[in-house]
């Protein structure tokens, strides 16, 4: 799948090469969750490459887009059921990622049309995917949407709209704010360029997004060794019961 | 200071995780409860997610426990026997309890029986130790001393065995229904379970209060432990630096609790660990009641 997609990548863009280019910069090519992580910012600069002059026409527009790990993911619904608030029925939404950020150089409508949003997945309820919900649920749209509601409430859907500063239609520069509650993994960044409401050309790259030091070796362990994870745990509480109760002795000889 | 926890994959600040311990630390010293049925409400609370917290909390309960019967070891105020009788029957319900937790988490209603099970159980606790500890303040005041009680159905049962340290002769079969009872409370609401087997062990079989918060602990240990390993094992949601941030703590708290407690009386502070329970309780209950303010909740495959 993904190098089929890389082979019309690149058909399409051979011939398109004469026009407008990217060239792409990130202020950190990795990001590291450390123990004291506590959210982090990538600066995504770059230039608009080109061998002739600046074509004529509408301007140059750039959308930028970081995408976390696409992750199936529940959604359940509450309902009051015998007095109490139950969760009633439930969609399973079959990939939304788990952070996804969009950011423009302009006003979405004049930025992008919605054909060239569909065919290139930018807008956020593009992003992610719902085959279908199970019949005996009344508004599947509605679970698709509280995806979207509570992601952006976490500061882990962003919808940016006027915040990459293009300069001369050559420049542009963007900040993208990395919520603390990341999760590992592949964060693939893209950047459109857009004319009249259609893309001209697009750039991809990915950002690793992973656990270091204590953080990796503690996940890692969890799940390749549980038993002993487990073990390690109640290890550790006994032997803080114990020195608790040793000095407490210390303190209080009786 | 924001520290990221890597099971729970959130990011929280870690003096509040600290300060969170050491006041359910001064409650347990105060009290001789674990502490696990207010650590994980306030768990959720702080958005630890449900199944994170219930694990991880029996892990804390471990700690807090040990450190506790290493005091009652050496008042002798154990009884072994009756420990791993309650035990028996701990180890199996904590086995169900872990079952039931995993069918229940597939069918998404985890948080509501959690929540259920601690409102329900909260509620008539808290509500029966308010009742007798009032009781017990009147009774005081005008000088008498509750009688114990001295035969019911449950010594006509078979199976006798002899209780030692206790002093007592009755049948195996409630001490290991009560284990068995406590065990599932256990693994399904991260409690060390302490708050139902004290009651239980009094009323129902009828052992002296001094040896009942010994034995308890005791068997706790061992339930709890039980627990945080079939967590890790089944379902990866324990998280050891959640873990260390409460149980420090914890500990600290405990010290300054057993003094605030060593100046109370009995009876006073019993009423107040009422309060609380009811407090708690209450506002678990409303949380059920009220209309959330998200109707939806999102769950991925890990949590």
């Amino acid at each position: 799948m993904r190098l089929w997609l890389a082979l019309l990548l690149l058909l399409a863009a051979g011939p398109a090469r004469t026009a407008e280019e990217v060239v792409l910069g990130l202020s950190q090519d990795q990001v590291s969750i450390s123990t004291s992580f506590s959210g982090s910012e990538i600066l995504i600069f770059g230039a608009v490459k080109r061998e002739t002059a600046i074509p004529e026409g509408p301007p140059l527009e750039v959308v930028v887009t970081v995408q976390g790990p696409d992750r199936p993911v529940t959604v359940r619904r509450k309902e009051r059921r015998a007095g109490i608030w139950v969760n009633v029925d439930a969609v399973e939404v079959d990939s939304a990622p788990s952070f996804y950020a969009v950011a423009t150089s302009g006003p979405w409508e004049e930025v992008i049309s919605h054909t060239e949003d569909l065919r290139h997945a930018v807008s956020i309820p593009r992003a992610i995917r719902s085959v279908g919900a199970p019949s005996g649920v009344l508004e599947p749209q509605a679970f698709t949407d509280a995806v979207i509601r509570i992601r952006r409430a976490n500061g882990l859907y962003i919808h940016k709209e006027g915040a990459v500063d293009l300069r001369e239609q050559t420049l542009f520069d963007t900040a993208i704010a990395l919520p603390a509650n990341l999760t590992e993994g592949l964060y693939t960044t893209r950047v459109f360029l857009t004319r009249d409401r259609a893309v001209v050309a697009r750039f991809d790259t990915t950002i690793p997004v992973r656990k270091v030091g204590l953080e990796r070796w503690l996940f890692t362990l969890s799940h390749q060794q549980p038993l002993l994870y487990g073990l390690m745990s109640l290890a550790i509480a006994i032997a803080a019961g114990w020195a608790a109760s040793a000095a407490f002795r210390l303190m209080r000889p009786q | 200071m924001m520290i990221y926890l890597p099971i729970a994959e959130v990011s929280v600040n870690a003096f509040l995780l600290l300060g969170l311990g050491g006041l359910v630390g001064i409650l347990s010293g105060m009290f001789g409860v674990g502490g696990g049925f207010l650590i994980t409400p306030l768990l959720f609370f702080i958005g630890i997610p449900p199944a994170v917290a219930v694990a991880t909390s029996a892990n804390q309960i471990v700690a807090a426990s040990f450190s506790a019967v290493l005091a009652h070891f050496r008042r002798r105020t154990v009884d072994l026997r009756m420990g791993f009788v309650l035990l028996a029957g701990g180890l199996v319900g904590s086995g169900l309890g872990i079952v039931v937790f995993n069918i229940l988490r597939e069918m998404g209603q985890v948080d509501l029986l959690v929540r259920l099970c601690y409102v329900v159980f909260l509620g008539i606790i808290g509500a029966l130790m308010f009742v007798e500890s009032l009781r017990a303040l009147r009774k005081t005041r005008g000088g008498k001393i509750a009688p114990r009680k001295k035969h019911t159905w449950i010594h006509g049962l078979p199976l006798k065995m002899r209780f030692r340290t206790s002093g007592l002769y009755i049948s195996v079969i409630p001490p290991v229904l009560v284990g068995v009872a406590v065990g599932m409370l256990a693994a399904i609401m991260g409690v060390g379970g302490g708050f139902i087997m004290v009651p239980a062990m009094i009323y129902l079989l009828g052992m002296p209060t001094k040896v009942v918060i010994g034995t308890s602990l005791f068997q706790i240990i061992f339930v709890a432990a039980f627990t945080t390993l079939l967590h890790a094992v089944t379902n990866q949601t324990v998280d050891v630096v959640l873990a260390v941030l409460l149980l420090v703590g914890g500990v600290l708290g405990a010290q300054f609790g057993a003094v605030f407690g060593a100046r109370m009386r009995a009876e006073q502070l019993r009423i107040l660990l009422a309060t609380l329970v009811l407090l708690v309780c209450g506002k678990l209950a409303l949380d059920l009641l009220l209309r959330p303010e998200e109707l939806y909740t999102l769950s991925t495959g890990a949590v």
